[in-house]
């Protein structure tokens, strides 16, 4: 049984690896996992505050900095403590993801529970399509995404 | 010789990539460089050959927090090169737009960006944990910024309803009025911020700056008027390029602006307080008196005070937009392309946006020219550095640090657009 719950793919189209977060968004809407609803969200990670207000379950998923493994898969848990700086799940623009996150924690404003995916990049090439090892990355992903929302977030 | 060197190798809470570069040789400071890394993004070549319909939309790629300045200042210049006059009911909803951005991007650097500094924070997440209320409302506000985006320009970021003659689309009286209400709590939101940054500690700085605005005969300005300055520039925008040149500096991938005659300038929401005070609403001035900022202000560290009341300013305005609100009967007048010039400045947040379009018969750009606030800042922001590292050489090298990063953040630069982080160095010799 699935339990209501929110997904917001992270990226860039147009910026090779970055598109993944978008990628697996996509894939999971094409499943139409009843009570999930999927979105998907740009440059504006303060406005996500706002997105997921009301909502309980909460899955992010975005790219990872390139750390030389393209397409490993990072679960983090923000009810564990602050997210580690070193995914670089960074933006080019002032407040990351991280950064959001962190802001919600402190102004009470994280859903209860919430999981995020992060994908290795290899790069972020304009235009570029996903990696060959990104793009089988996102398979798995999406299939772990499913899981877990079938099962249900863990409870903080 | 002594050398010494200080590096910050990335500037953090400004917009894009850059870095901070000060060599000081034998106690004094002897270069300041503002260096901009940020890859040149060529924006004005890939213009060329394209249909001069599709500027708005490809210039506003240029910069996600600012995207109607550029859909502004493109779709007025090829409206001005077309000859084609918007309808007063169209011409409302252009400035009801661009009042949604500078709620929302003045309010993103205002409370995100620039308080931590005043208040000894690292950075946003830490002054929340201590002034949540503050952060909140901030949110609160760059939320009703959002809304009058994502009606008007069909989503919050890098909007798709603008087009040369109007817009796609135009809202019912229905689907505006809602947003009255928004804007007047969020007016009360800007006031409460307003109050909040006025109490803040200034430093005791300020500098003769030559400042450079619109000037409208009636409004603030936002969408259009003439190009004015503190000592006595008086010009139309077609003229803008016999005022001012741009040149290439070999520590930047982005050009910066002077005065023909030489000389930098200053851009954005000092120089707009400063030279349309008398356009303000009574209601913004008496809030200005309030909070201790009066027209004259050359205190840079103070424009944070003056970007929240236009906050203030910008709200009531859209109040009373979409109070008059009266919908045009079609959402966009006739287009005609034909061959010719345009040219076209708007205020975006951080200051004036220059765009010009050489068209040809079909309406493909053959040359564009864009100019960005922060281009045309980076020379006075690089002069004010010089000064505050020449006062503070003998502080602690953090502290140093510190003062020139908050220096830089005064005038809101957004990199991304100007080449579109910062490090600091300093060479000590």
């Amino acid at each position: 049984m699935t339990r209501a719950a929110l997904v917001i793919g992270l990226g860039n189209a147009d910026r090779g690896d970055d598109a993944v977060g978008l990628h697996i968004a996509r894939r999971l809407a094409a499943r139409g996992l009843p009570g999930v609803t999927v979105a998907e969200a740009g440059g504006d990670t303060l406005g996500l505050l706002e997105r997921w207000t009301g909502a309980a379950d909460v899955v992010l998923v975005d790219a990872a900095g390139p750390a030389g493994q393209p397409g490993r898969i990072h679960r983090l848990d923000p009810s564990l403590g602050p997210l580690p700086r070193d995914l670089a799940l960074g933006s080019t623009h002032a407040f990351g993801l991280a950064e959001a996150v962190e802001l919600a924690r402190t102004l009470g404003l994280l859903p209860r529970r919430m999981a995020i995916y992060a994908v290795e990049a290899g790069g972020f090439d304009p235009g570029a399509a996903l990696s060959p090892a990104v793009a089988a990355a996102a398979a798995d992903a999406t299939a772990l995404i499913v899981a877990e929302l079938r099962e249900g977030l863990a409870d903080a | 010789m002594a050398t010494k060197t200080i590096r910050v190798d990335t500037l953090t809470r400004v917009e894009g990539e850059g870095a901070l570069e000060l060599d000081i040789a034998d106690g004094a400071v002897a270069g300041v460089r503002l260096a901009i890394f940020e890859p040149p993004r060529f924006f004005e070549a890939l213009l060329r050959g394209r249909a001069g319909a599709e500027a708005p939309d490809i210039t506003a790629r240029i910069c996600g927090i600012c995207p109607v300045a550029y859909q502004m200042s493109a779709v007025h210049a090829i409206e001005h090169a077309w000859g084609i006059t918007l309808d007063a009911r169209l011409r409302a909803l252009r400035r009801l737009l661009y009042c949604g951005e500078w709620i929302e991007s003045h309010t993103l650097h205002i409370v995100m960006l620039h308080a931590p500094d005043f208040l000894g924070f690292p950075d946003a997440i830490s002054m929340a944990a201590a002034h949540g209320e503050v952060v909140r409302r901030g949110l609160a506000l760059k939320k009703a910024g959002n809304a009058l985006l994502r009606l008007l320009g069909g989503r919050e970021i890098h909007p798709v309803n603008v087009r040369v003659g109007g817009f796609y689309r135009v809202p019912t009286r229905a689907e505006l009025a809602p947003l009255a209400t928004v804007m007047a709590e969020a007016r009360l939101d800007a006031i409460a911020l307003t109050r909040f940054v006025a109490g803040f500690p200034f430093p005791d700085f300020a500098r003769d700056y030559e400042f450079v605005a619109m000037r409208h005969p009636t409004e603030y300005p936002m969408n259009e008027g003439r190009v004015v300055s503190s000592r006595g520039l008086d010009i139309a925008v077609a003229e803008y390029e016999t005022a001012f040149a741009e040149r290439h500096v070999a520590h930047s991938t982005a050009l910066q602006s002077g005065l023909r005659g030489g000389g930098s300038y200053l851009v954005g929401p000092l120089a707009r307080f400063n030279l349309n005070y008398d356009r303000l609403d009574a209601s913004v001035q008496a809030l200005a008196a309030e909070f201790g900022v009066a027209p004259g202000c050359t205190n840079p560290f103070r424009s944070i005070i003056v970007r929240a009341l236009e906050v203030v300013y910008a709200c009531e305005e859209a109040e009373r937009l979409i109070a008059d609100y009266d919908p045009p009967p079609a959402p966009a007048v006739a287009v005609v392309p034909r061959a010719g010039t345009g040219t076209a400045c708007t205020e975006a947040p951080r200051g004036i946006l220059y765009h010009r379009y050489d068209l040809n018969a079909e309406g493909s750009i053959l040359a564009a020219r864009i100019v960005p606030p922060t281009s045309q800042n980076q020379s006075t922001i690089e002069d004010d550095l010089r000064i505050i590292a020449t006062r503070d050489l003998a502080l602690p090298e953090n502290v140093l640090r510190d003062h020139c990063e908050q220096a830089i953040r005064n005038h809101d630069p957004c990199i991304s657009c100007s080449t579109h982080f910062l490090r600091l160095t300093v060479r000590r010799q």
